[in-house]
């Protein structure tokens, strides 16, 4: 049906019950009562479920039935189901523009607690809507070519797997990671739970697989710098920072390392957490992918002083991979969607002094344990004292930086399981005593109760409390011994356990820089400072940014097996946005009426994409329709009033206050 | 906190708030504020608009003319707008807005601009809790009793000015 000049205005009103969520505390029917004697309304309904088929069909019937060419559906909110109902209306025959939506549901019922001034704010709002919907006109969708590369940010498993799916697929996906090497925090642990399969044997080949794919692209050491444009057309410009190493003629040799000045590793190695040392050149672990060493600056002494032999370089030989030079690249890159997949870092416990870490060499974070008990760790496996000694008590605190009104308040979702993981390789590897301390032993999930379970069987203790202290026993002169002190709360007694270890159990964070990221990829973060996905239940790894989707710990914690699923889920929401060619945007943009506008040029400095321009033949601003985003910031400040935005018209937002404001009769 | 309910027992009046939030924080905050059940005042009337910097200052002028005792404008934190900077340009606004109102004796209570992120949902009932309280004290903004005040303003000086012509006239004479 085509929108023709002078037809009457027949609105057709629809207000949603949404099963009790709005019917409980709006009046649906006096609603619908009040909107029938309103200018313009033909028909007026309420109905269980507007957003259901049948509701839909009920819209589109009477668009057929009763010539209907407006229709307004107060329910939940547009950014849920205005979707929904334009493209009923459009099935209808109607422009999908036609369209309005009152928000009763988020922004009334669930919010309001009187019947009697919801159903009265109801109204209004309804009223608001009524007003304005005539003065709306047809538009068109904008279709925007979308580039079908991707960019992954963060190389851990979350990223590797959404970066192997999207290359398999068929597309071009760069993949940045910080670090010298992809793999993350799983390519640190030695087993995983409940499965007690060894991290790095699953892990590793999807590492090589990464760096093998034809379709991938791996900037490792890398980091974004700058991200500008939009969904379907980013540009975004990554930093490579220097290794001083050609990564593409090292070998992976490592002569190098062994011909370095330095005959011993002196300085920390930081993948293991600083409990080995390595030298200046090093390969950050054996199944590093790419499998390049990597110079650091810091410590070298070329770099630092220029003064060195470079025994190094001499070892490389013709092969030349090592370039004392190397400086900072600046990268720039066109993507059509981007994923997150920036991670976590572990509880800092020297925030929480009372549990002696950074004082007592045997108290130690549950990511070194792993570290220790990994082959490819400081001991080659072996869990061992300060001395040098295997432990014949541990204690495992759990909740270190989780559940805590001082620290963080949330759960850190792995802890539990990973302590008990953590109790059985300690007990098989060393035959000590564990005590575990808990608050609560949290293990949903798919075999993590069966896995509780058997650890206990196995003879781990477990003991309900929250440690308060731990502290040097100092009954027997100096064992080194510690005294773990906590309040048993199944039997109401103070505990004082002796033992020779204790690990902490600490919490996942959000990366002290998340805020820059943040900003970079104009995302939003929850309280806690986890990126925020759009809707809790339904956009679970999208943004409030479209185009940009999130996997794994950056959103919040979670074990492998959820960051690998949430991982498959942003790369198919970033396949079907990539795939389809286009992208459909709203036609909110703006556009100068020429006859009116005066020529001041006061919009063009306002426009953050240089979207306006002076046309100077006709001394009139004009706005380019493709660069427009539709923010309205030019609409507002024109001083003659001469820019209209689609979809928010001056008048249609002058109808929409009149009628929330007007009394009702 | 108790609740505050748009009718006033004692009066049977309450105050009228038009809200502007941007489509991409405020409104998505007021959102969660529903999705998470979080109780607040009824007086407030939300308008969505996609960035504060849409806000024409002339919407909130026509919401005053038009009953309201108060707008309330909400945008996205400084850094954080969808569109690079629009609610700066609303900031802008606001501070001119504030100047001419005032001046016009709205008190600038009545206009109220907030950063809320689509995170803070708990800031979105706060705010308008607070502003609730804030205009049940100042009571109605009764913008035709003022306008008639004006008039009469108005009235008296063009009634100087005439009589000093007169005055001026007769001395001449």
């Amino acid at each position: 049906m085509l929108p023709q000049k002078h037809e009457p205005i027949r609105i057709g009103f629809y207000v949603c019950h949404c099963g009790v969520n709005i019917a409980s505390m709006i009046d649906v029917e006096a609603v619908a009562r009040y909107a029938a004697k309103l200018p313009n309304v033909a028909i007026s309904r309420n109905y269980k479920y507007m957003c259901s088929d049948p509701g839909q069909e009920l819209i589109q019937q009477d668009i057929a039935d009763h010539r209907l060419n407006r229709i307004v559906v107060a329910a939940c909110s547009p950014l849920l189901h205005e979707h929904t109902f334009r493209k009923a209306t459009a099935a209808a025959g109607l422009n999908p523009y036609y369209f309005q939506m009152v928000n009763i549901r988020e922004h009334n019922s669930w919010v309001h607690t009187n019947r009697e001034e919801a159903t009265r704010k109801a109204m209004a709002q309804v009223r608001a809507a009524i007003y304005r919907v005539p003065l709306h006109k047809p538009l068109e969708v904008k279709k925007v070519p979308i580039n079908p590369n991707v960019l992954i940010v963060g190389g851990g498993i979350a990223g590797i797997h959404a970066a192997l799916l999207l290359a398999n697929a068929g597309k071009q996906v760069y993949l940045v990671e910080r670090e010298p090497t992809v793999g993350g925090h799983m390519a640190k642990f030695d087993k995983t739970f409940p499965t007690l399969d060894c991290a790095m044997c699953v892990l590793s080949p999807k590492m090589a697989a990464v760096g093998n794919h034809p379709n991938i692209t791996l900037w490792t050491y890398s980091e974004v710098a700058k991200v500008d444009g939009y969904v379907g057309n980013y540009k975004v410009t990554v930093r490579r920072k220097p290794r001083y190493i050609i990564e593409d003629l090292c070998t992976g040799c490592q002569e190098c390392v062994d011909n370095c000045i330095y005959k011993e590793p002196k300085f920390p190695d930081t993948f293991n957490l600083g409990l080995s040392k390595r030298k200046p050149v090093y390969l950050p672990f054996p199944q590093a992918v790419p499998p390049v060493v990597i110079i650091d600056p810091e410590t070298c002494i070329e770099l630092k002083t220029g003064k060195c032999k470079k025994t190094c370089v001499e070892a490389c030989g013709d092969r030349k991979a090592i370039d004392l030079k190397q400086k900072e690249e600046l990268r720039e890159i066109e993507v059509g969607t981007i994923i997150i997949a920036t991670g976590f870092k572990t509880f800092d416990p020297r925030r929480t002094p009372y549990y002696g870490y950074g004082v007592y060499p045997n108290v130690l974070t549950s990511l070194e344990v792993e570290r220790f008990l990994n082959a490819s760790g400081p001991t080659g496996g072996e869990l061992v004292l300060n001395n040098g000694q295997k432990p014949k008590r541990v204690a495992i605190v759990h909740c270190v930086g989780s559940r805590d009104e001082n620290t963080n308040k949330w759960c850190s979702r792995v802890c539990c399981l990973y302590s008990l993981k953590l109790a059985h390789l300690i007990k098989e590897r060393t035959e000590a005593e564990v005590y575990n301390f808990y608050i609560d032993i949290r293990a949903p999930g798919k075999s993590m109760e069966e896995f509780y379970t058997r650890v206990c069987e196995e003879g781990v203790q477990m003991i309900r409390g929250k440690v308060a202290d731990v502290y040097p026993d100092t009954s027997n002169g100096s064992n080194g011994r510690l005294i773990v002190q906590a309040e048993d709360t199944l039997m109401s007694r103070i505990l004082k356990v002796p033992v020779d270890m204790v690990v902490l159990s600490v919490g996942l964070e959000p990366h002290a820089d998340t805020e820059q990221v943040r900003r970079m990829f104009n995302m939003s973060c929850s309280a806690e400072g986890w990126f925020l996905e759009r809707h809790p239940k339904l956009a679970p790894v999208s943004t409030f940014t479209d185009g940009i989707f999130l996997a794994g710990c950056c959103q919040g914690p979670k074990d492998i097996p959820d960051s690998v699923a949430q991982a498959g889920a942003a790369a198919a929401e970033a396949f079907s946005l990539m795939d389809k060619g286009h992208i459909e945007q709203e036609p909110n943009t703006a556009y100068v009426l020429e006859e009116e506008c005066s020529g001041c040029k006061s919009c063009i400095p306002l426009c953050p994409y240089t979207a306006i321009s002076f046309l100077e033949d006709k001394k009139k601003a004009y706005i380019n329709e493709a660069l427009c985003k539709g923010c309205g910031t030019c609409v507002g400040s024109c001083p003659s009033g001469s820019i209209v935005q689609n979809l928010f018209e001056d008048e249609e937002v002058f109808r929409e206050i009149e009628g929330l404001l007007e009394p009702v009769a | 906190m108790s609740e505050i309910t748009e009718n006033n027992v004692s009066t049977g009046w309450s105050p009228r708030i038009i809200a502007f939030f941007c489509n991409w924080c405020t409104y998505t905050a007021a959102d969660l504020a529903g999705v998470s059940r979080m109780k607040y005042a009824s007086n407030v009337r939300i308008i969505r608009v996609m960035c504060s910097g849409r806000i024409d200052p002339q919407f909130v002028l026509e919401a005053f003319a038009k009953g309201a005792d108060g707008v309330l404008v909400g945008g996205c934190h400084p850094n954080d707008c969808h569109y690079v900077e629009g609610n700066y340009k609303m900031l802008r606004r606001y501070r001119l807005l504030q100047r001419m109102l005032s001046d016009m004796g709205i008190e600038p209570e009545r206009f109220r601009l907030e950063w809320i992120s689509a995170a803070e949902g708990d800031k979105v009932k706060h705010v308008v809790n607070d502003m609730v309280e804030k205009l049940t004290k100042l009571g109605p903004l009764a913008l035709d009793q003022k306008q008639k005040d004006w008039d009469k303003e108005v009235q008296s000086l063009e009634d100087d000015v005439h009589a000093q012509q007169q005055e001026g006239a007769v001395a001449h004479a």
